[in-house]
C-alpha cells in the first residue's frame, strides 16, 4: 500500500531540538539526584529544590518533546493545558490544605 | 522460579470456590467447546477479537461489563445472605477472611469492570456515529484499551482460583493494606488489575476526547453537540484529569508493598491519611465519569420517547460542565471524620451540596421535556422514570451526608451504602441499561424484547427498594459497613428483608438474560427487525446510517445544519445519507493483533509480579515492548475500501429502505 495519509498535524521537531531536550532533561535529572546524594542542602531545601527541577522538567518536556508553543494552531492545547494546570493545583493546594489541617487538629507534627 | 506461587495457594480446600470452579470450568468448556463445533475460531479472531471497529469494540466492552455484573452481582446475594445468617452467635456461612475478599471484589469489579466497560462499551458504539465520524481518532488505541480492561478483570477472576484477593475493601487503604497487615497476595492482586486497567480507560479518555475535538461532521459547532456525546466528552476530561491521580496512588502502594517504602506506613515518616486524600482525588470525579454518560442517555431516551426537542439544551450542557470542574473539588467529603478541621470540611462540605444543584437542573430539563411531550411508555422510558425518582431519593441522602456534622453519626455505617447503591444502581446502572436497550437495534438490527425488559424493570426497580431503604434503616440503628456477624436483634428483621430485595434483583437479571434470549431467538420476525436504521423515530445522527451500520459508517460524510441534525433532516425532506450520491474511496484502518498481544503480555507481567516470578513479569513486560516496537514499525494499517464496495453496501440499504416503506 503505497497511498498511506501521513500522521500530519503540528511539527514534529528537528534532531537538535530532541537532542537538546534530552540534554537538558538529563542535566535536571542528574542535578536532582546529586542534590539528594551529596546532603548539600537541609531536608526541607533539598525537597523545595527537588520540586523546582521537577516543575522545569516539565517545561523541558513540554516544549522539546510535546512541541508545545503559544501559536493560534495550538490553541486547543493551551486550553487543554490550562485547565490541566488549573486541575493539578486545585489538587495540590487542596490536597495541602487538607494535610496541613489535619496535622494540626491530630497533633501529627 | 515460582516465587511466592506453591500448590497450597490454590484453595482447593474451601468448598464455595471449588464449586465456583467447577460451575466457571463447565461454562468456559461448553463455551469453548460450541465456539470449536462451529469452527468459529476463525471468525471470533478475524471479526472480533482484532477488530478495530469500534462498534465491534464497543459490543465486546459490554460483553465484559454483563460478565462482570454477574461476577459482581454473586458475590453481592453472597453477603447479603451471610447478614440475613450470621446473627446471635451463627457465625454465617462465609469466615470473615473469605467474606473480606467478597466485599472487596464486589467493589472492585462492580466500578472498575462492570460501570467502567459498560460506560466505555456505550461510547463507543455511540459517540463516532453520533458525531458523524467514521471511526475514533486512534483505531489501534481502541483495541489496545479494551484488552487492558479485559485482562484485568481476568486478573482479578484468576485471583479467584489462585491465591486470594484483596481483603482491604475496594479502596484498599493503608496501613491495612500494606505488607506488614496484608503479606497475602490479595493487595498485589487488586493493585495490578486496577493499575492495567486504569491504563485502558486512561487510553480510551484520551482517544474519545480526540475524537470529539477533531473528528466532528461538517457542520457540528460545539452546540449542535448532542447531549450524550457532551457528556462522553465531558467524561473524558474528567477520566484524563482523575485516571493518573489513581495511578499514582496505585504506583506508592505498590512501592511501599514491593521495595519496603514508607509513603503510607506509620513509621518511616509516612502518612496513610495522605493516602486517602489522593486515591479520593481520583475516586470522586469518577462517580461523576461513571454517571455522566448515563445522565446523557437519559436525555436522548427521553426526547425520543416524548416525541419532542430536549427541554433547556444549553442549560444541559452548562449543567453537564459545571459538574465536570465541580466534581474536582469535593472529594474531602467522603472522610470527613478523618481529623481536618471546620475549614476544610465546611469548604468541601459546601461545594458538594452546589454540586446537587446542575444535578437537579437536568431533573427539571427531563421532566419540562415529557412534560406536554408524547410519551411513549417504551421499556426504555421505564427505566428513565424509574430513574429519576430513584436517583432524586439517592442525590437527597447524598445532600445529608455533605452535612460533616450529620455524616459524624453515618460515616463508615450502611447508611452510607444505601446511599451509593441509591444513586449507583439507581442513577449509572438503571441510565446504562436503557441505554442498551435504546442502542441495541443499531448495533444489531433487531430489537430487544420489551415485554422482559418492563420485566427486569420492575424486578430491579422493586428488588432496589426492598434490599437498600432497610440498609438507610440499619445504618441509622448504627450498623457499621463490612460487618462479618452482629448480635443487635433490632438489624436482624431489616437484613432479612435485604435478601429479599436481593433476590428480587437476582430475578430483575434472569429477566434480562431471558430477554435477550428471546429476542436473539426472535430477531427475524419481521416486528422486531429494524430495516430503517430508525427504529424510534429518534433524533441524532447514529440513526440516519443502517442498523447495523455498515463498518464505515457512513458512505458521504453527513453535514450538519442545527441541533439534532437527523431530527432536522427528516422534516426537512433531506436525504442524510445522500444514497446514491458521489462516494469516494474510504479510508478504513486494518485490523490488528497487536492490542490483543500487548493485553497477554501484560496479564503476563501482571501475574507474575503478583507473585514475584520476577522471570515471568520480564517476558510479560518484554512482550509488552517489543509488541509496541513491532506495531510502531508497521506502515501497512490502512486500506482503501474501493467506490464499487461502498456502492453495493449503500444500494443494499436503500433496497431495505424501500422495502421497509413500502410494508408500511
Amino acid at each position: 500500500m503505497a497511498d498511506h495519509i501521513s500522521s500530519s498535524g503540528e511539527g514534529h521537531g528537528s534532531v537538535g531540538s530532541y537532542v537538546t531536550g534530552f540534554v537538558l532533561a538529563v542535566i535536571l535529572t542528574v542535578a536532582a539526584f546529586g542534590l539528594v546524594m551529596s546532603h548539600a542542602m537541609s531536608p526541607s531545601a533539598t525537597g523545595g529544590a527537588i520540586a523546582l527541577l521537577a516543575v522545569v522538567q516539565i517545561v523541558v518536556h513540554l516544549i522539546y518533546f510535546l512541541h508545545m508553543n503559544g501559536s493560534s494552531e495550538q490553541r486547543w492545547n493551551v486550553m487543554a493545558f490550562t485547565f490541566t494546570v488549573l486541575s493539578v493545583l486545585v489538587l495540590v493546594a487542596g490536597t495541602m490544605f487538607i494535610m496541613h489541617d489535619t496535622s494540626i487538629n491530630m497533633m501529627s507534627r | 522460579m515460582f516465587g511466592k506461587l506453591t500448590l497450597s495457594a490454590i484453595p482447593y480446600d474451601v468448598p464455595i470456590l471449588v464449586g465456583t470452579f467447577i460451575g466457571a470450568a463447565i461454562a468456559g468448556l461448553a463455551v469453548v467447546g460450541l465456539i470449536t463445533y462451529y469452527g468459529k475460531w476463525g471468525y471470533l479472531w478475524r471479526e472480533w477479537l482484532t477488530s478495530v471497529d469500534h462498534k465491534r469494540i464497543g459490543v465486546m466492552y459490554i460483553v465484559v461489563a454483563l460478565v462482570a455484573l454477574f461476577r459482581g452481582f454473586a458475590d453481592a446475594i453472597m453477603m447479603r445472605s451471610q447478614l440475613a445468617l450470621a446473627y446471635a452467635g451463627n457465625p454465617g456461612y462465609l469466615p470473615p477472611h473469605h467474606y473480606d475478599q467478597i466485599f472487596s471484589a464486589h467493589g472492585t469489579i462492580m466500578i472498575f469492570f462492570m460501570a467502567m466497560a459498560f460506560m466505555q462499551g456505550l461510547m463507543n458504539i455511540v459517540v463516532p456515529l453520533q458525531i458523524g465520524a467514521r471511526d475514533v481518532a486512534f483505531p489501534f488505541v481502541n483495541t489496545l484499551s479494551f484488552w487492558m480492561t479485559t485482562i484485568s478483570f481476568l486478573l482479578v477472576n484468576v485471583s479467584l482460583f489462585i491465591g486470594e484477593f484483596s481483603q482491604c475493601g475496594w479502596l484498599a487503604y493503608p496501613p491495612l493494606s500494606e505488607q506488614q497487615f496484608s503479606p497475602g497476595v490479595g493487595v498485589d492482586y487488586y493493585i495490578w488489575a486496577v493499575q492495567l486497567s486504569g491504563v485502558g480507560t486512561l487510553l480510551t479518555g484520551v482517544n474519545f476526547f480526540a475524537t470529539i475535538v477533531k473528528m466532528r461532521a461538517p457542520g457540528m459547532t460545539y452546540m449542535r453537540m448532542p447531549v450524550f456525546t457532551w457528556t462522553i466528552f465531558c467524561t473524558t476530561v474528567l477520566i484524563m484529569v482523575a485516571f493518573p491521580i489513581l495511578t499514582v496512588a496505585m504506583g506508592l502502594l505498590g512501592l511501599d508493598r514491593y521495595l519496603g517504602m514508607h509513603f503510607f506506613t506509620n513509621d518511616g515518616g509516612g502518612n496513610q491519611m495522605l493516602y486517602l486524600s489522593v486515591i479520593w482525588g481520583w475516586g470522586h470525579p469518577e462517580v461523576y465519569i461513571l454517571v455522566l454518560p448515563a445522565f446523557g442517555a437519559f436525555s436522548e431516551i427521553t426526547q425520543t420517547f416524548s416525541r419532542k426537542p430536549l427541554f433547556g439544551y444549553k442549560t444541559m450542557v452548562y449543567a453537564t460542565a459545571s459538574i465536570m470542574v465541580l466534581s474536582l473539588v469535593v472529594w474531602v467529603h467522603h472522610f470527613f471524620t478523618m481529623g481536618a478541621g471546620p475549614n476544610v470540611n465546611a469548604f468541601f462540605g459546601i461545594m458538594t451540596m452546589i454540586i446537587a444543584v446542575p444535578t437537579g437542573v437536568k431533573i427539571f430539563n427531563w421532566l419540562f421535556t415529557m412534560y406536554k411531550g408524547r410519551i411513549e411508555f417504551h421499556a426504555t422510558m421505564y427505566w428513565v422514570i424509574g430513574f429519576m425518582i430513584t436517583f432524586s431519593i439517592g442525590g437527597m441522602t447524598g445532600v445529608m451526608l455533605a452535612i460533616p456534622a450529620s455524616d459524624f453519626v453515618l460515616h463508615n455505617s450502611l447508611f452510607v451504602i444505601a446511599h451509593f447503591h441509591n444513586v449507583i444502581i439507581g442513577g449509572v446502572y438503571f441510565g446504562y441499561v436503557a441505554a442498551m436497550n435504546f442502542w441495541f437495534p443499531k448495533s444489531f438490527g433487531f430489537k430487544l424484547n420489551e415485554a422482559w425488559g418492563k420485566r427486569a424493570f420492575w424486578c430491579w426497580f422493586i428488588g432496589f427498594y426492598v434490599a437498600f431503604m432497610p440498609l438507610y434503616v440499619v445504618g441509622f440503628e448504627g450498623m457499621t459497613r463490612r460487618m462479618n456477624h452482629y448480635d443487635n436483634p433490632e438489624w436482624h428483621p431489616w437484613l432479612l428483608i435485604a435478601e429479599v430485595g436481593a433476590v428480587l434483583i437476582a430475578c430483575g437479571i434472569v429477566c434480562q438474560l431471558t430477554q435477550l434470549y428471546v429476542s436473539i431467538r426472535d430477531r427475524n420476525l419481521a416486528e422486531n427487525r429494524d430495516l430503517t436504521g430508525d427504529p424510534w423515530n429518534a433524533r441524532t445522527l447514529e440513526w440516519s446510517t443502517s442498523s447495523p451500520p455498515p463498518f464505515y459508517n457512513f458512505a458521504i460524510l453527513p453535514e450538519v445544519h442545527e441541533l439534532d441534525a437527523f431530527a432536522h433532516d427528516k422534516e426537512a425532506g433531506i436525504d442524510t445519507r445522500r444514497a446514491g450520491g458521489d462516494y469516494q474511496p474510504i479510508h478504513m484502518p486494518k485490523n490488528t493483533a497487536c492490542g490483543f498481544l500487548i493485553g497477554a503480555f501484560s496479564f503476563v507481567l501482571g501475574f507474575g509480579a503478583v507473585w514475584y516470578i520476577w522471570w515471568l513479569a520480564a517476558v510479560g513486560l518484554i512482550g509488552v515492548i517489543a509488541t509496541v516496537i513491532a506495531r510502531s514499525a508497521d506502515n501497512d494499517v490502512d486500506y482503501y475500501v474501493p467506490v464499487s464496495e461502498v456502492a453495493r453496501i449503500e444500494q443494499e440499504h436503500t433496497h431495505n429502505l424501500m422495502a421497509a416503506q413500502a410494508a408500511e
